[in-house]
């Protein structure tokens, strides 16, 4: 499989960020081509093409736009979710760093497909980097009359609002990401309704994730065709996968739906020298780890799906034989617990309980039954809290002890750090320290 | 302290952005942090008459975020990334080494109140770990000694420049960059690093650069996919 | 089993379209389109467990204590937040094994936390948490880890104490401030796992319906202060009261224990306060253990008040009042039930043969008097708290519901979400306005008439919808042709039409005819057919006939030496106007019936103690018009006033006057549904304002103030909301003052320092809010403001 640089086409280039750079390599020419379509269309357009939703769900892409019912006399928005802070992903911060214009230029199209006249990208408030330069790239597409009232003479007007979040992982769920861009704690909402009917103050509004609608550009200007030309069917398209841990190189690799991790992996130098992958996890701490045996696996949403994982955000993290799976599973689960809303019960209790009993076994003082009673109380999340976050903190333990029943076990007489040098793992191991 | 003039005036900026004055909650709340270094009481007075919610209403919101503190901290707040693949990588080691570097714990400040330092989630920046952050700006690839030295270099108030981000600033300015007003640094800090690069540069090494949409319809390459 | 809503044909169910068919645990039944599930398995008598559910809060699904099972979805759903769908078929706890797994699981999730202190809380044997344990056989958790704990407890307010560690998380209390009160004071705070309900750092939960809080909470984390380990429910016994706080009228549930009240709570009851009543009805009943409780008769001897036996009591009453023959009077307050008003009224007429009878001791007026006669007196039920949600539009005249009639504050909340206009002729545009999303209609004090008369086209167009209300407060009656404009304002849109008295017994007395125009059930004493129809109930010969005496008059009447005696029943000194007290004391022969002594047993010449609301059964009648029946609550061997009355009149040697409660409302009962002659509107012109130095005063008696029936609750006084000076930005402005600074108001009978809050005011007007009315007198009055510390 060939890599795809589109979104990441042009990073190597000093000024990749700015309105020049995109401009450069035909950035903002999708604009007239969307404008010359009838905005149902662009909608039509998006449905064909197939994309589908880059921040974790999957969800097409087409067919969340074409939910907004449209002669209702309500105002629509649409919502970018640029709260990025699923542990393992890192594509849309990077995204928002080196060509945030795309992002822009899909905000536009996408408000002009759904009637939206207002449109916010709410970005996590921990990058400020990122943060800066989508505000310029804002600030630049309205000095260029992208933005605005009757933009390009198209007729139609809209206001972009950069708007920062202030470190709450909850918010990157859609719903509560609205509550808390209405200025609520982000705790999520009752569905339905759902945001397409009833949203950002109770008005039809679309929510996607940067990379989805930063792909939007590209689909406009190449065509449905182009980008179902890529990946499977049910998953066509390119995609940026972001490749962490324990690799050689480490980095961003933009490349068609359906690549292995065989591929990803060789593209990332292999796993560093010396060591085998002892695990990884396909699109972030809330989908079940993967081994050696699944690097074959497609990289579309049904293949991981079979495989017993989910694609997620696509960004898989890499552990070699020096990583303790306990460790690593407890420390997502303490940041589940840290980062749980406090709304629903089995939410908030049940991960104040997985973190007290995996504090045990990787602590090498657990039981057995602890081992039994963690299966048991993730079983008691599991699609029963209020929102995914839940079903999130339930799906890291049960994902690792089918496949690491044994070194889990061990937890009950030996510490993790006693079974695994931490420092054996680290990326200086041998260097400094 | 008190809420200056000048940011009560940035409020009222940003309150024009938003349809309903309660949107614009947060950056008002990072405004106000900016200017009192924390969320002070002063600050839930003054937001909650802005948007016009009870003080408990605002508090209920600024005690939700972690990036609005209970307290002070020192000029920098230096966060090391604790979550599984960081601290795997190398984050547990430099968490427990600065410790011990500036005698302080989670959410101290050190003696001469220059670092706090934090344990901070995942920061979207996995490619890079072990990361830590220092005024929310990025420090990637860190090393215990690279940690260390800037730890060193802020308490000596000497400049450090951030990965991917401009030099560190004052956690001030840092909370109005937040916030949304333009700090002229956009262009600051290389992010044109290995790791950002990595599958462009092996694209173009394997000729399969120039995939993107623009080169395709000039039809210089017209490979396609599968 | 096919459970259907009754059908009118009585033939086979006919597919309504607001109807949808589901089947919970196999029983099929129909409910109207948007039932939750949760409701509609409550028909079928399934309780499905819940804590964050509650019928009048909206849906937020937080607990998951109510996972059932829907076929056809994934996942369990929660009862509580779903609706039924046709053809839905829905398993509980009863029948799905996946739903009681996943309550048992929620149930131990909650309880993992949750301290198992029940033996010492509150809440212990009334705690649906632990009810919900008990049956669910889920009474314990496996956890073994530390629990969280808190430091505790933290004051919400004086009054409501939170023990953090029991909290739930439900968001019941959360939600009902916010929803229901309007009154955002409490939120949850921090997240996750040390998410905990808390208030803003300088700002307690002083809301009027605080305590409605500590009702609903399903757990004991929330407490009053005066109740907090002062019993246990097992050892209470709990009585149905009706609330003598004021004409809302709600119906309250009194706890008591070794004849002492413990508590009272809100009772269910949808037509008037559904589940909710205010802080002063909840907490306010420690006067009845007042140090100042009358228990025994006192009769002057050498003038000095000294106990009497009951005898001497009744027969030196009887002296003094048959030598003033003729030439006595009554005086009562508003604060008498229902059945002893009407034991007055007929006291008056039989035994006395007067008509100079009047229970309006502050601020009334003929014109008053001619619009109860019309408008009020003997008109039924109507408009009432459901007419409110339905309503169109709801104007308020000289009415400020939240410390007037707090019930009716929150259902004009209620109608305001589903699209009630609320509109209000006020002089300041009041949070309580705010809270309705209401309209302010600036009329300065004095001039509302004008401003009624003025009313432009669209706010008359809105009020002429079908389904319009007026509600005009008891205050209208200071203000010269108020009243009478708001009649003419009814009349001309069609608008119903409310008087929203303050005190709980102030319908009942219109309604007993305790008004020297009026006999019982709206009868004008002037109409001889109606003296003719009181006199045959009455089985006498005739009823008096000579026009009888307002307050105002008596008090002239005694100066005059017109009159020379006055009985007294259920009235304050401070009830009064200011010179009341030189009339009071020149009255010959004072015969007082009070619960408490005060100024007016010191100056009374036989004073007869009287049983206090919750010692007697009766009736309160509330501004709706509808009756508020009571139950005793304590026992007691003072007697009711009717009672005291009944022997007073036998010692007068005049037979037939009845204590009995039965008799007493069974005759009652005879006199509604007048037909006859009734009073017409009053027309009174409104008075023309002069103008004079200085502003003119605006104020209103707040809900919480010192007052006898508030005494011994030092906790709900502290949450009183204090004195404010309310004037606009320009005339804040004008006088070089600053929000909180500090403004003193001098009136001609007192001042009032107090800080400044820049409002919406009407021109020329200073609202004085909290209880400065009672240094400085009504509205209207002319008065001096001056900022503190300026030259
Ligand atoms: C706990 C939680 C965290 C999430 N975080 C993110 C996120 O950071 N970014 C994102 O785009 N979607 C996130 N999602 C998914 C969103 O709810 C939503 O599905 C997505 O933004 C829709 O956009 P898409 O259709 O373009 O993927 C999260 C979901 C959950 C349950
Ligand atoms: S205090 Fe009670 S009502 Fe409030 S959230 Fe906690 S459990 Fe619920
Ligand atoms: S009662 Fe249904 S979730 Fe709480």
């Amino acid at each position: 499989m060939p890599l795809t640089p589109v979104l990441s086409a042009h990073w190597d280039e000093a000024d990749s960020y700015t309105i020049d750079g995109y401009r450069r390599h035909g950035g903002y020419d999708a604009l007239a081509i969307a404008f010359a379509k009838q905005p149902d269309d662009v909608i039509g357009l998006v449905k064909d093409s197939g994309l589908r939703g880059r921040g974790g769900a999957g969800f097409p892409t087409g067919m969340k736009w074409g939910f907004v019912p449209q002669g209702d006399g309500k105002p629509h928005y649409l919502v970018v979710n640029a709260d990025e802070s699923e542990p393992g992903a890192c594509k849309d911060v990077p995204l928002m760093l080196a060509n945030p214009h795309s992002l822009v230029e899909g905000v536009i199209i996408a408000s002009y497909a759904i009637r939206a006249h207002h449109a916010f990208i709410y970005i996590r408030g921990e990058v400020p980097h990122a943060i800066r330069r989508v505000a310029a790239a804002v600030r630049e597409a309205y000095a260029a009359g992208f933005l605005g009232s009757n933009i390009k003479d198209s007729g139609f007007d809209l206001e972009v609002v950069v708007h920062a979040g202030a470190g709450a992982y909850i918010c990157g769920e859609e719903t509560a990401l609205l509550d808390s861009l209405e200025g609520f704690r982000g705790q999520p909402r009752l569905k339905p309704p759902f945001p397409a009917v009833a949203g950002l103050y109770a008005s039809p509004t679309v929510v996607n994730n940067v990379e989805t609608i930063a792909s939007v550009p590209s689909i406009v200007t190449n065509g449905a065709d182009w980008y179902t030309s890529y990946g499977s069917e049910k998953s066509p398209g390119v995609k940026l996968f972001a490749v962490s841990g324990h690799v050689e190189r480490p980095g961003i690799f933009e490349a068609p739906m359906g690549t292995t991790m065989r591929e990803l992996l060789g593209w990332a130098g292999g796993m560093r020298k010396g060591h085998r992958l002892k695990f990884w996890v396909p699109g972030g701490s809330s989908v079940p780890l993967l081994t050696e045996e699944h690097l074959d696996v497609p990289y579309t949403y049904e293949d991981i799906a079979a495989a017993g994982s989910m694609l997620g955000t696509g960004t898989p993290m890499v552990f070699d034989e020096t990583t303790s799976v306990t460790r690593a599973v407890t420390r997502w689960l303490e940041f589940y617990k840290h980062e749980s809303c406090g709304k629903c019960t089995p939410c908030r209790e049940g991960t104040y309980w997985l973190v007290d009993l995996l504090r045990r076994l990787e602590s090498g003082s657990g039981s057995h039954s602890d081992i039994t009673r963690i299966n048991e109380v993730s079983a008691q999340i599991m699609g029963r809290s209020f929102c995914a976050l839940g079903d999130a903190a339930a799906t890291p333990f049960p994902g690792a002890i089918k496949y690491f029943a044994d070194e889990i076990a061990l937890g009950t007489h030996t510490a993790a750090a006693d079974l695994f040098d931490p420092v054996a793992a680290t990326v200086f191991a041998g260097v400094n320290v | 302290m008190a809420i200056s003039e000048t940011t009560r005036a940035q409020m009222r900026e940003v309150l024009v952005d938003y349809p309903r004055k309660r949107s614009a909650l947060m950056p008002l709340l990072h405004l106000a942090q900016a200017d009192e270094g924390y969320i002070s009481q002063d600050s839930i007075v003054v937001v909650s008459e802005m948007v016009e919610l009870t003080e408990a209403e605002v508090t209920a919101v600024s005690s939700f975020y972690t990036m609005y503190l209970k307290r002070e901290s020192g000029r920098v707040r230096v966060g090391v990334c604790i979550n599984s693949l960081c601290a795997v990588l190398g984050g547990d080691e430099i968490w427990d080494s600065l410790v011990d570097h500036c005698g302080v714990g989670n959410n101290q400040t050190t003696d001469d109140g220059a670092v706090t330092l934090e344990r901070i989630e995942c920061q979207a920046a996995c490619t890079h770990a072990p990361v830590m952050t220092a005024n929310w700006e990025f420090l990637d690839d860190m090393t215990v000694e690279k940690a260390k030295q800037v730890v060193d270099d802020l308490r000596a108030g000497q400049a450090v420049q951030s990965t991917r981000g401009p030099v560190v600033r004052t956690f001030a300015d840092a909370g109005r960059t937040i916030a949304g007003v333009d700090d002229g640094l956009t262009a600051e800090g290389e992010i044109r690093d290995d790791r950002m690069l990595a599958g462009l540069r092996l694209a173009q090494a394997n000729g399969d650069a120039g995939r993107s949409a623009e080169a395709e319809r000039q039809g210089a390459v017209n490979v396609k996919g599968r | 089993m096919t459970m259907t809503t009754a059908s009118t044909t009585g033939d086979v169910l006919e597919p309504r379209p607001d109807l949808v068919t589901v089947t919970i645990d196999g029983v099929e039944t129909a409910v109207p389109k948007g039932t939750l599930i949760i409701r509609a398995a409550e028909q079928l008598g399934v309780a499905v467990p819940r804590f964050c559910d509650h019928p009048l809060l909206d849906p937020v699904a937080n607990c998951r204590m109510c996972l059932i099972e829907v076929e056809g979805m994934p996942k369990p759903q929660p009862a509580c937040a779903v609706t039924c769908s046709d053809g839905m078929v829905v398993k509980t706890q009863m029948t799905s094994p996946v739903a009681d797994e996943a309550q048992r699981s929620v149930m131990e999730f909650l309880l993992i936390n949750h301290p198992l202190d029940c033996p010492i809380c509150d809440k212990g044997g009334e705690c649906p948490l632990q009810n919900q344990a008990m049956t669910n056989g889920q009474g314990d958790t496996r956890f073994d880890g530390p629990k969280r704990t808190f430091p505790k407890p933290i004051n919400l307010s004086a009054q409501v104490l939170l023990d953090r560690e029991r909290c739930v998380s439900c968001a019941r209390c959360t939600r009902f401030a916010e929803q229901i009160a309007g009154d955002p004071f409490i939120e949850l705070l921090e997240r996750g796992s040390q998410q905990q309900v808390g208030i803003a750092e300088d700002v307690p939960f002083n809301s009027y319906y605080s305590g409605n809080t500590i009702q609903i909470c399903p757990v004991g984390a929330l407490t009053s202060a005066m109740y907090r380990f002062r019993s246990r429910p097992f050892d209470l016994v709990s009585t149905p009261t009706a609330c003598e706080h004021c004409a809302s009228g709600c119906s309250l549930r009194t706890d008591s224990r070794r004849n002492a009240v413990m508590r009272r709570l809100a009772s269910v009851d949808p037509e008037v306060n559904e589940e909710w009543n205010c802080d002063k009805g909840r907490f306010a009943f420690r006067y009845l253990e007042s140090d100042v409780r009358l228990t025994t008769p006192m009769v002057r001897v050498d003038g000095e008040l000294r106990p009497a036996s009951w005898d001497e009591a009744l027969v030196t009453a009887a002296a003094g009042l048959k030598a003033a023959a003729g030439k006595a009077g009554i005086i009562t307050g508003g604060r008498l039930m229902v059945e002893d008003a009407y034991a007055y009224s007929v006291f008056a007429r039989r035994a006395l043969g007067t008509n100079d009878i009047d229970f309006r001791p502050q601020g009334s007026s003929a014109e008053e008097e001619q619009f109860l006669a019309s408008r009020v007196a003997g008109a039924g039920l109507g408009p009432t708290y459901a007419d409110l949600e339905k309503a169109p539009t709801v104007l308020l005249v000289a009415f400020e519901p939240e410390d007037e009639s707090p019930i009716v504050l929150l259902r004009l909340r209620k109608a305001a979400k589903t699209g009630t206009q609320i509109l209000s002729v006020a002089p300041a545009a009041s949070r309580g306005l705010a809270k309705t999303n209401g309209t302010w209609i600036p009329a300065a004090p004095g001039a509302e008439p004008t401003v009624i008369a003025g009313l432009d086209e669209n706010t008359v167009t809105a009020l002429s919808q079908p389904g319009s209300v007026i509600l005009v407060g008891q205050r209208a009656a200071v203000t010269a042709g108020l009243l009478s404009a708001v009649g003419r304002l009814a009349d001309r849109t069609g608008a119903a039409l409310g008087w929203v008295p303050r005190r709980a017994g102030d319908r009942g007395a219109v309604e007993a005819g305790v008004l020297p125009s009026l006999l019982p059930g709206g009868r004008p004493v002037a109409d001889a057919a109606a003296r003719v129809d009181t006199a045959a109930i009455w089985g006498v010969p005739e009823v008096p006939e000579a026009p009888g005496r307002d307050i105002p008059a008596m008090l002239a009447a005694i100066e005059g030496r017109e009159l020379s005696a006055l009985v007294v029943g259920g009235v304050r000194l401070d009830d009064l106007p200011a010179d009341a007290e030189a009339a009071l004391r020149a009255t010959e022969f004072l015969v007082v019936l009070d619960t408490h002594a005060h100024g007016l047993v010191e100056l009374a010449n036989v004073v007869f103690p009287v049983a206090a609301a919750p010692e007697k059964a009766g009736t309160f009648i509330n501004w709706e018009g509808r009756q508020r029946p009571s139950s005793q609550a304590l026992r007691t061997n003072l007697m009711s006033d009717a009672r005291v009355l009944a022997a007073l009149a036998g010692e007068l040697g005049v037979v037939g006057l009845d204590g009995d409660l039965a008799r007493l409302r069974a005759q009652l009962g005879e006199f509604s549904g007048w037909e006859g002659v009734r009073v017409g509107s009053p027309d009174v012109a409104a008075a023309t304002g002069e103008p004079g130095p200085g502003l003119l005063l605006a104020t209103w008696r707040p809900l919480l103030e010192a007052t006898v029936l508030q005494e011994g609750e030092p906790y709900l006084a502290a949450t009183a909301r204090g004195r404010e000076v309310w004037l606009s930005a320009p005339e804040s402005a004008a006088l070089g003052a600053t929000e909180g600074q500090l403004i003193t108001v001098t009136s001609a009978s007192g001042s009032v320092t107090a800080p400044l809050v820049v409002a919406e005011t009407a021109e020329g007007t200073v609202v004085v809010t909290g209880d400065a009315h009672r240094v400085l007198g009504q509205s209207g009055e002319r008065v001096q403001i001056a900022v503190e510390g300026q030259g």
